[in-house]
């Protein structure tokens, strides 16, 4: 794999940004300033950063509920992102959308989706658009395994390989849907489920970056020469709640702890690096700090910034009426 | 001017709103037809009614894409593609059938420029066929349009008239907002004067299809055209003025109350079942704007509240009548 200095950075960058802004939102929201619900990324970092980190704003992904990670890796501002999940005044979408639909589609991020399934339709249509206009771009559709039990899911899958569409099916399997196991909702392995579709299908260990990301190189080649869409399984379980307050009386009391001792992504990277010597430590640790700056900055403004003006109520439900 | 039919219209617009720009495009199940039949095949049906008939032909596989039975994909990838930059025009055969992509519609398409802070647009089009009088019964006839008028962020156009057709049509594709445009079926052969360059009917702007004096009868869609055959049959007897609204969202309140301010009665007639209905609607509006205009109580006919039954004269029963609505203009000036 050929990544250079400044894309194993820009990787780590993303993962990073990610791990410090939803800790820090799991925070807040404990401290009971978040308003609605809230569900929060950490452990799917490289998920994000591997499907993401090669695609530019004229490719698309439709994200899900559990969608700041996938802002972040597609590059939307974060001051802005911490505005929006605050519900203020220059939010990515002036406090109107919240954590479950925030989107920047000028940076071809058509938006968090809080309908699971919901968004892999939509990735249909940005394909379509690339394809109709002769464009080598493509649109990914993430999925939670959960999504992946919805008819949406099916009939996405199943469109895109007939109109040989430029989709890649990002699923991310991270244990459970909502309060229920995989195991118990679904009849079968995803990968093979979406090999079925007669698609190309590969499963990877999603805390792997470099995993993810070869995936996906390997999904955009496919993509480019005209043969349609790819699924990507990506396994990474995830640290928290399905929403932040969950009990998670559902979950082994130990996981957790194993999870973070044994499959953390952004720990797996750096011992990665560090072993090749692609990039030493202190690299590493001057961009831990810079996001943990840029973070704190970023939602400490946003607590500051005044609530969207009454008037806004009224706008943008129509272009014109 | 150049007699076509309702179907013709329809199909008129979409030829030449898509020579007009390369950016529309048609995608549906058999709009094209044919597709994975015999050699040739392709591009025979052109929708299930023959709307989009030579379509496939002068645009290609590219422009109008044949789909697989999946409303949700077809639904989905037309709003996916219209925040891209494109302006699909989707094509669900029956209203009936907007109810497999519901969420589609309504939690995506509609929303996305109210949730993401007016940062986007999403120009498509959803068309569909309804009403009943074809004797498809309870899942083929509904006449769903008072759901999707319920629902900010949607436009829903109902033309009654192969002139209207057109025209609403047009405005729907160069339109910023997804728009919900229904084809009653039964109206596909009636034929009108239809001028061959293209035009759009800017929506939320009332027809008064016959101006009157005496008595303003509100209808919709197929119903329009029954109004105005009481009208003419009342002509030097009672003076009765038609409103066709043309879209039921937005709603010209303006032009409505205008009329009952001058008639002082009214008349709403609605093929929709009647809880919630267009007609509950316009009667709320002139219950709440102009009560102290009207002259005697305001009528309101549409469908009994029942599914749309398979049996000719059991359906004959379900659809509002002519005679109902020359009874009611009758009663009203009593």
């Amino acid at each position: 794999m050929n990544l250079d200095k400044q894309q194993l950075l820009q990787a780590y960058r993303i993962m990073r940004r990610i791990r410090e802004f939803e800790t820090r939102i799991s925070y807040e929201f404990a401290a009971g300033t978040v308003p609605g619900m809230t569900h929060l990324y950490i452990g799917q970092e490289a998920v994000a950063a591997g499907i993401c980190l090669t695609l530019s704003d004229e490719d698309y992904i439709a994200s899900t509920h559990r969608g700041h990670g996938h802002c972040i890796a597609k590059g939307c501002d974060i001051a802005g992102m911490a505005l929006e999940l605050f519900r203020k005044e220059g939010g990515l979408c002036k406090g109107k959308g919240g954590s479950m639909h925030i989107a920047d589609v000028s940076k071809g991020m058509l938006g968090a989706n809080a309908i699971v399934g919901g968004a892999s339709p939509l990735a249909c249509g940005a394909a379509l658009t690339a394809k109709t206009r002769g464009k080598n771009n493509v649109a990914v559709a993430f999925a939670g395994d959960g999504a992946t039990n919805q008819g949406t899911t099916f009939e996405a899958m199943n469109m895109a390989v007939v109109l040989k569409l430029p989709v890649i099916f990002a699923i991310e399997s991270n244990g459970y849907g909502e309060h229920t196991g995989s195991g118990y909702a679904q009849g079968n392995d995803l990968t093979e489920r979406s090999a079925a579709f007669g698609m190309a299908a590969v499963k990877v260990d999603g805390t792997d970056f470099f995993a993810v990301y070869q995936a996906m190189q390997e999904a955009i080649a496919r993509a480019n020469r005209g043969e349609g869409p790819t699924a990507i399984e990506c396994v990474a379980m995830r640290w928290h709640g399905h929403f932040e307050g969950d009990p998670q009386h559902y979950r082994p009391k130990d996981e957790v702890k194993r999870l973070r001792d044994t499959a953390d992504p952004l720990k797996i990277f750096r011992d990665k690096v560090l072993a090749k010597g692609d990039l030493v430590a202190a690299d590493l640790d001057q961009l831990d700090e810079e996001i943990l700056t840029e973070v704190t900055n970023a939602v400490d403004a946003a607590l500051e910034a005044p609530q969207p003006a009454p008037e806004e109520l009224l706008t943008d439900v129509y272009v014109s009426y | 001017m150049p007699l076509k039919s309702f179907r013709e219209a329809i199909n008129e617009a979409l030829c030449q709103e898509m020579a007009n720009d390369p950016s529309v495009i048609l995608i549906g199940e058999d709009i094209a037809g044919g597709n994975g039949g015999v050699e040739g095949a392709a591009g025979s049906s052109g929708g299930m009614l023959g709307v989009t008939k030579g379509l496939y032909h002068d645009y290609g596989p590219e422009r109008v894409i044949d789909t697989p039975i999946s409303e949700s994909a077809i639904v989905g990838a037309a709003a996916g593609a219209a925040m891209t930059g494109l302006r699909p025009v989707a094509e669900l055969m029956f209203m009936d059938f907007f109810g497999v992509c519901f969420d589609q519609i309504y939690n995506q398409a509609a929303k996305f420029r109210y949730m993401f802070g007016g940062n986007c647009t999403t120009p498509m089009v959803v068309r569909g066929m309804v009403g009943a009088g074809f004797g498809s019964a309870a899942q083929h006839s509904q006449a769903l349009w008072p759901i999707f008028s319920h629902i900010p962020g949607l436009k829903v156009v109902l033309p009654s008239s192969p002139h209207d057709a057109k025209g609403l049509m047009i405005q729907a594709i160069r339109d910023d907002d997804p728009v919900i445009f229904l084809e009653h079926k039964v109206l596909y052969d009636t034929k009108g004067e239809v001028p061959e360059e293209p035009y759009a009917i800017p929506f939320g702007e009332a027809n008064i299809t016959r101006e009157g004096d005496d008595v303003t009868i509100v209808a919709f869609g197929r119903m329009v055209n029954f109004a105005n055959e009481v009208a003419d049959k009342l002509t030097g007897n009672i003076s009765v003025e038609v409103l066709d609204p043309r879209t039921t969202s937005p709603l010209d309140t303006e032009v409505i109350l205008e009329s009952v301010k001058h008639t002082g009665r009214l008349v709403v007639v609605d093929e929709a079942n009647p809880i919630c209905n267009m007609a509950s609607e316009v009667i709320s509006l002139v219950a709440t704007e102009a009560l102290q205009y009207l002259k005697a109580r305001p009528i309101k006919i549409s469908a009994p509240h029942t599914p749309v039954p398979a049996a000719p004269n059991l359906e004959t029963l379900y659809i509002p009548s002519k005679e109902t609505i020359e009874k009611a203009v009758a009663n009203l000036m009593e």
